[in-house]
């Protein structure tokens, strides 16, 4: 099956390079928006397709821990986790998460246990969860993450600042925000729980693609954008994060880079994770179905994950303590 | 009007990774008797006729059964049969008759992946759709109108409704049981008894139902069942102790029937074909609006006789609306029926095929350009048609004004909401249209002025059983479903 087509190769003699999108205001229909996204539910993914599917889907993970009582001992089962997600051998094998995700304190632990391995550390930072903090001290925030090992970071959007219409300041914050990743990679959370409205959804994701591709030259996956912080119900939902893939998908339609997307909090079944999957193939293409293009962020979804991979390879469901926690 | 330009560039480009979805065939068993009686007086028996035809699968052209032909003689003893049964259904007890309708339903319901796969196996339509949209659908024919069996009084409040008598009931392929359904239901509320004749290459689901029929105890005679063809569907229309004709159907035999009921007492309703407008303006979600393109012309092959296959685009955004319509082609799976995850099945017949072709040639001999994307090999065997789309259309041209019963559909633009109007209006039809746009007082305003029974809004091929559906103009008259369907089963 094909993915989007490159840019300035759509309609040529027609002069239509998408964009003429960048400056008008998409407006999503909430009933049909949320019908598309129940359509992927109704793919039946099985035997072959499956298998992939849910290994591809344990690549894509960003092993999550954000709690208050964190300690570097459940940061490191975390890392090991994330590294070794089942001990056992397994044909065909089981692949390491994406990323291990943590509070800035705990970034140093995890830096320590993943380096080398390929697994990423990513790190939450710019006052998270709230944001409700001076730009200064959420800029210094980001760089004492980097500082401490994370090559990737979370950012939360002022959220009070785009529901009041201020939308420069947010871009403006997502750009010196960007800057002071310095190389790392940039997840920008929307929290959509809090913006409520599917036009709001797809007003922040433009703003937040725009304002980081506005600062410099990016490349594929520098950036993502993320739906939830996780603090926040509704977490993740299919509708919202289609509204959220069909932003990227106009954006790589009119400059040809791709922004990342990460759905995070509420997704903890294999089952629904495959129909993300889906989602993300019949709105991107397959391009987006790599670690460098799309994560998860979720903690309990490994395990089912695993169980599920295994039930196809052995034929056999195993009980939930079979498998580590963290 | 601005010409949409054609596509130059490669299909396809080469995704960089690969996942596609591993075959998911829906195994349901269904068991098919080699040979299929008539229904008449509540048994299954041989035709009088002697004639027999074979019913296939569109996907596989492998023979499923082997239907009988009514003739003159089977439809009069089917007419009989139902004459009699006339008189006891009326003066059962409204409540009891409801209690028939609801019986019906829940069988409907309990025997759904059944019907589903069977409906596909005769049919060709995707089991994605025969299970999510048919079967419900049918079913819910069913609840809904046994639910008005025994309050018609307040249906009709003061008019003292009272049945027809017999109803000759015809119905088309492309949705065999959920028409059964919707001819069926109300008539039967309304205390008629029915002859019901199935189009010729699906009769199989209907046949299922009238075991269904029998396993709720239904009244000998009240439904009957005779399988044919045009001929048989003729001497239907024409006996003389039928008091009302429903049908589905082409215009061109909409037409035929009308004229042979002329001047008799029967009362007709017709539900013919379109050539449905869906008129997209620039303050559309145009995202949304893409998803309902799809749903308006590749639902069920374009075997719709709502279908919007006419595709009116303001000019300012004709050029995002085709290029995601292309992308979006790209996800559609047509192949096997029984697959789970195919969106688009086999043509139903060798000769609906032809005529699909036949239209596509002559878009493309007028000028108009065709689109399809081009992703995956068809199955050898069976008939088949992928979805395509026409840019560069003229109102004039064939495939502008006729209708296809197809997936194909005719993209054209326009600049102000005045000629959107008098473009979607510029058709004999008049069945249904299509509105998207996210300004609340656009809708209302041009929805008051376009000719047609159903107008959607932000959606397409949405339908409720208590939402009447029908057309005007050539798209016939009457309606089916919600209390204004009803009115067609009653005399005052």
């Amino acid at each position: 099956m094909g993915g989007l087509e490159a840019p300035h190769r759509v309609f040529p003699a027609h002069g239509y390079t998408g964009s003429m999108q960048a400056d008008r205001n998409h407006l999503v229909d909430s009933v049909m928006v949320r019908q598309r996204a129940a359509s992927f539910t109704k793919r039946s993914i099985k035997a072959d397709a499956k298998t992939e599917g849910l290994r591809l889907a344990i690549s894509m993970l960003d092993l999550t821990t954000l709690e208050g009582k964190d300690s570097p001992e459940k940061v490191r089962a975390l890392c090991r986790k994330a590294i070794t997600p089942y001990e056992a051998p397994l044909n065909p094998s089981v692949p390491s998460v994406a990323a291990v995700c943590v509070y800035p304190s705990h970034v140093r632990t995890a830096a320590k246990m993943l380096t080398g391995t390929g697994v990423h550390v990513a790190s939450v930072a710019t006052g998270f969860p709230s944001g409700q903090f001076p730009l200064e001290v959420r800029l210094r925030d980001v760089t004492a993450a980097v500082e401490a090992g994370a090559d990737e970071i979370d950012m939360v959007i002022s959220r009070g600042a785009f529901l009041a219409g201020r939308y420069g300041e947010v871009a403006e914050e997502i750009r010196q925000v960007w800057q002071a990743c310095e190389g790392a990679h940039l997840k920008i959370i929307l929290e959509t729980g809090e913006l409520e409205t599917y036009d709001n959804v797809r007003r922040a994701s433009d703003l937040a693609i725009e304002a980081v591709d506005s600062a410099g030259v990016l490349q594929d996956g520098d950036v993502f954008i993320k739906t939830s912080t996780g603090k926040i119900s509704p977490a993740a939902t299919m509708p919202v994060t289609l509204v959220m893939l069909e932003a990227i998908r106009d954006h790589f339609l009119s400059t040809g880079i791709r922004i990342g997307m990460k759905p995070a909090g509420g997704i903890r079944t294999a089952k629904s994770a495959l129909h993300y999957l889906v989602m993300v193939k019949e709105t991107l293409g397959d391009a987006w179905l790599t670690p460098d293009l799309f994560r998860f962020g979720a903690s309990s979804l490994t395990n089912d994950l695993l169980r599920q991979l295994l039930k196809g390879i052995t034929g056999q469901y195993m009980a939930m303590h079979d498998f580590s926690e963290a | 009007m601005k010409p949409i330009a054609p596509d130059t560039h490669e299909h396809d480009a080469s995704p960089t990774g690969e996942w596609d979805y591993s075959p998911a065939p829906e195994r349901t068993p269904v068991k098919i008797e080699e040979s299929h009686g008539l229904f008449i007086n509540g048994t299954m028996r041989a035709p009088k006729s002697r004639k027999r035809f074979d019913t296939i699968n569109p996907a596989t052209e492998q023979v499923l059964s082997s239907i009988a032909e009514a003739g003159a003689k089977d439809v009069d003893d089917a007419v009989q049969a139902a004459k009699a049964a006339q008189g006891p259904w009326a003066r059962l007890k409204p409540s009891e008759r409801a209690k028939y309708l609801y019986r019906i339903a829940r069988r409907m319901q309990e025997r759904s992946r059944e019907l589903a796969v069977l409906e596909t196996m005769d049919g060709g339509k995707p089991i994605k759709e025969s299970r999510d949209v048919d079967l419900p659908l049918a079913a819910q024919h069913f609840f809904y109108h046994a639910g008005w069996a025994d309050k018609l009084e307040y249906a009709f409040p003061g008019r003292n409704p009272k049945p027809l008598g017999v109803c000759g009931q015809i119905i088309p392929w492309n949705f065999p049981l959920l028409m059964a359904a919707w001819k069926l239901a109300p008539a039967l509320a309304c205390g008629n008894t029915c002859v019901l004749k199935p189009a010729e290459t699906t009769s199989l689901t209907a046949l299922k139902l009238a075991e269904i029929l029998q396993e709720v105890d239904l009244p000998p005679g009240v439904v009957n069942i005779v399988t044919g063809a045009g001929d048989t569907g003729a001497a239907l229309a024409e006996h003389p102790d039928v008091r009302k004709v429903a049908f589905t159907g082409s215009t061109e035999v909409g037409k035929i029937l009308a004229r042979s009921v002329a001047g008799s007492n029967k009362k007709l309703t017709l539900e013919l074909g379109g050539k449905s407008p869906n008129i997209v303006f620039a303050d559309a979600a145009i995202d949304q609006a893409v998803e309902g393109i799809v749903s308006s012309i590749w639902f069920n092959q374009g075997h719709v006789c709502c279908a919007g296959s006419r595709l009116f685009v303001e000019e300012s955004i004709v050029d995002e609306v085709v290029d995601k319509l292309r992308h979006r082609m790209q996800s559609l799976r047509v192949g096997d029926p029984l697959d789970k995850n195919t969106d688009v099945g086999a043509i139903n017949s060798a000769g609906q095929l032809e005529t699909i072709e036949r239209y596509v040639d002559a878009g493309e001999h007028e000028g108009a350009i065709m689109h399809e994307v081009n992703n995956q090999p068809l199955p050898t065997k069976g008939y088949w048609h992928r979805p395509c789309f026409f840019t560069g259309v003229q109102p004039s041209h064939l495939i502008a004004r006729e209708e296809i019963f197809g997936p194909v559909l005719s993209v054209m633009t326009f600049r102000t909401p005045e000629e959107a109007i008098s473009r979607a209006n510029n058709t004999p039809y008049g069945l249904a249209a299509g509105i998207w746009t996210n300004t609340g007082s656009k809708i209302f305003e041009i929805a008051r002025k376009l000719d047609a029974g159903v107008i959607w809004c932000n959606t397409y091929n949405t339908f409720d059983a208590a939402s009447p559906f029908g057309g005007f103009k050539e798209s016939g008259f009457g309606r089916e479903g919600g209390r204004h369907g009803l009115q067609s089963y009653v005399k005052f």
